[in-house]
């Protein structure tokens, strides 16, 4: 099924030697000049590339407090060297945190500091060359922006921060992600990153409506751009689509349904993601970002929840604000936006939606932390609502749960492998070996507890898994959302009391 | 034959006298413009820090909700290097050696007060004991942090020359420095005439003692580097926007002018 080694499932997840150059290969395909014409960036590398690159990278160096300081203080103490599911999996050093910063941290010393300039190699300084440029398109693309190094990192130096500022360093001389750029292109044009237009929307919802209504003969209405509903719901495409992001986009309907609730999704902004983060764009980032405020402020309506993504989340949480905020046309009663699970066990612990945990007692459930969402953002009022609202929502939701190992999970949680535009098939090495960590952990549950259902709430984490879990012989339909478990478990029809 | 010979020995303290005056300008001198580079490009890097903005909240996640809550964060960090223990084996091995090293370099850098003062304080005197055997001890804290970088293929992979020269920089003013303290005493009160004459801007002559000199010599050099180095990390740590910022984007907009 592959031509490299897909790593043995031993439930050990064991720090490999130093192997110089074992992913040098693997890079990112190119956006050709179209591409890279339409979102705004130089068609193709220019002869004068170095005088653009150090102009970019001068202007994000007074721009950035977080790389500025980060390039400056790092003592390379080693603690994060271990801590990269790259690094884990591959043992190419250029996947060791500090050894992928060092191929910015070379250059700045170089052309931005005293030492560089006067000292050369004794400094560790290192002009710029094709070479060097071969490296940047390699390694800040085998990079997932999960920042688990920066939590054991003393100073919390993130290399998410460094790897959008190389993207975007490389956008500015011409050299881009094809996958990345289509992507971002497709939601600022159409409005979501699959080029769905309207109408093909809205088949795909009444395709929906149908599935519930035959699975529960219950009439579930996922509503389209209804103008004065109280809530926009905001997804991943994928969601509309995709197995098994579909069922948790049943899930929410249901919820809301059984809530009695008026709500719609927009065509307009009919994605939660934002591929701008993941190169590291500010502009991008606040235009597609900016699709989903129009909408609601175009639909009226009093409340914006976003489903189950993690990136998305961050954005969503962490920057929507900053970007396109206020959001005083909202109904400053509920967090703007307020996260799907958030909502759903509020609701549950109201209750005001009823589940039957017996409907999913074919599963024994596990929960992956997604890191956009473990780590750069929450859910709820309190620090660390977003381990502790997802995990009762599912305890809520089934009978059977199981936290994988500690230091796996919550803030120390491993990526998916797939995770900040890296999820794309030329790729696809990196992605299946990056996993290896979270399968090892999954494995040691899967032989003590038997788990068969691998619960997510990140729309990248999901088609990341069911494409990588065949690699290690587990089946793809052991994954899927929280919501698909409360889908499965919501009872649905005249409320008790009521 | 007596008579040139006391000829030869006076020209000889002569010449000395004069090659001790010549050095001691030297010398007030490079300590005057090391504490300049030291303060200056100290305060640079602070104001360079301060004035770079952070465009988004980008705080690591669980984070604190106030102000209060990130001071309350950060205290741990800095006194006891929290994110090191949640790490592995190696990072216990590299929290040992790193945080007795830092420890014991406050403690010596308080009892080294005692030059820096007259009267010296009563809570100077208090570090005078725990300072020497933070002395003694110091070393033996670099050298877990020199071997370490040789032992493990990561770390000798990732290791600079730079990294190899403010190790052994710093081992070196901690071995001079107990040489100074056991065998190759010096005169104290000369020492401390010479730190007084710089701070009071009317410097004197310099101790006659080669070891001091070379230990001095050293923490000069260690100043001038500090504010171009890694060595800022001290200030980072503060400052470091993943940690030191609050997690309220929705209660509190976060705005910065370049990016409105």
């Amino acid at each position: 099924m592959a031509d490299f080694k897909v790593p043995e499932l031993t439930g050990e997840i064991i720090t490999p030697k130093v192997t110089l150059g074992a992913t040098s290969g693997i890079k990112p395909f190119p956006a050709n000049e179209e591409l890279m014409g339409k979102v705004g960036f130089p068609a193709k590398k220019s002869a004068d590339w170095k005088v653009k690159f150090l102009a970019k990278m001068g202007e994000i160096l007074k721009k950035y407090k977080s790389v500025r300081v980060f390039l400056d203080i790092c003592v390379r103490c080693g603690a994060c060297t271990d801590k990269c599911h790259y690094y884990l999996s591959t043992g190419d050093p250029r996947n060791m945190p500090v050894y992928r910063q060092e191929l910015m941290r070379s250059v700045y010393r170089k052309y931005f500091t005293t030492s560089g300039k006067l000292f050369g190699n004794l400094a560790a300084a290192r002009e710029l060359s094709d070479e060097l440029l071969e490296e940047w398109i390699t390694y800040f693309y085998q990079c997932s922006e999960c920042r688990r190094c920066s939590v054991f990192c003393p100073y919390g130096i993130d290399t998410a921060e460094i790897t959008m500022a190389a993207r975007e360093i490389l956008d500015s001389i011409g050299i881009g992600s094809k996958y990345n750029l289509a992507i971002i292109n497709k939601a600022e044009t159409i409005g979501n990153n699959l080029g769905m237009g309207g109408p093909a929307l809205r088949n795909t919802l009444d395709f929906v409506e149908e599935e519930i209504q035959e699975k529960t003969g219950v009439d579930v209405k996922l509503p389209l751009d209804v103008e004065g509903a109280d809530i926009l719901l905001v997804t991943p495409s994928a969601d509309f689509f995709a197995e098994p992001h579909i069922f948790s986009l049943e899930g929410y309907a249901k919820v809301f349904h059984q809530a009695g609730v008026s709500w719609t999704l927009s065509s307009h902004a009919s994605e939660g993601g934002n591929f701008g983060m993941f190169i590291g764009n500010y502009d991008h980032m606040k235009t597609i970002n900016g699709r989903i405020w129009k909408a609601a402020r175009d639909l009226k309506v009093k409340r914006v929840i976003a489903g189950e993504c993690g990136h998305a989340w961050r954005v969503l949480y962490s920057f929507s604000n900053t970007l396109h905020g206020p959001f005083d046309f909202l109904d400053p009663n509920y967090r703007v936006p307020q996260h799907i699970c958030d909502y759903t066990l509020d609701l549950v612990k109201k209750g005001a939606i009823k589940l039957d945990k017996a409907a999913n007692d074919d599963f024994s459930v596990t929960f992956h932390d997604s890191c956009n969402v473990a780590r750069a953002s929450r859910i709820g009022n309190e620090p660390g609502g977003q381990f502790t609202i997802p995990r009762e929502l599912i305890n809520a939701a089934c009978n059977k749960f199981v936290d994988m190992a500690e230091e796996t999970i919550g803030e120390r949680t491993f990526c998916c492998g797939g995770g900040g535009g890296v999820l794309t098939d030329e790729l696809i090495e990196v992605r299946v070996k990056g996993a290896m960590p979270r399968m090892q952990a999954l494995k040691r549950v899967k032989d003590s507890n038997g788990v068969n259902f691998f619960a997510l709430i990140c729309a990248i984490c999901k088609a990341q898994f069911t494409k990588i879990f065949p690699y290690y012989g587990i089946e793809m339909e052991e994954v899927g959302g929280i919501h698909q478990l409360v889908g499965n478990a919501i009872v649905l029809g005249a409320k008790e009391g009521v | 034959m007596w008579a040139i010979s006391i000829l030869k020995h006076q020209s000889d303290e002569i010449k000395k006298g004069a090659f001790m005056n010549g050095l001691s300008s030297v010398f007030n001198l490079l300590a005057y413009i090391a504490a300049a580079v030291f303060v200056l490009g100290f305060l640079n890097k602070v104001v360079l820090y301060f004035k770079t903005p952070s465009p988004l909240k980008i705080p690591t996640t669980p984070a604190p909700k106030t102000s209060m809550g990130v001071v309350v964060r950060l205290i741990p960090e800095v006194l006891f290097f929290r994110s090191l223990l949640k790490g592995g084996a190696a990072e216990k091995i590299l929290w040992l050696g790193g945080w007795v090293f830092h420890v014991s370099f406050l403690l010596i850098i308080l009892r080294h007060l005692r030059f820096f003062t007259y009267p010296v304080p009563g809570f100077v005197m208090s570090f005078q004991q725990i300072g020497i055997w933070a002395g003694l001890v110091f070393p033996l804290a670099l050298l877990i942090l020199i071997v370490r970088r040789f032992l493990n293929d990561r770390l000798v992979t990732i290791t600079l020359f730079a990294d190899y020269f403010v190790l052994g920089l710093i081992i070196t003013i901690g071995l001079t420095g107990l040489l100074l303290k056991y065998f190759a005493r010096t005169n104290l009160v000369d020492v401390k005439a010479f730190i007084l004459g710089l701070l009071t801007l009317s410097p004197v002559q310099i101790p006659d003692s080669p070891m001091f000199l070379i230990h001095f010599s050293l923490v000069l050099i260690l100043l001038v580097y500090f504010p171009f180095s890694k060595l800022m990390h001290a200030w980072g740590i503060l400052i470091s926007p993943t940690r030191a910022q609050v997690d309220n984007p929705q209660e509190v907009r976060h705005v910065t002018p370049w990016a409105q």
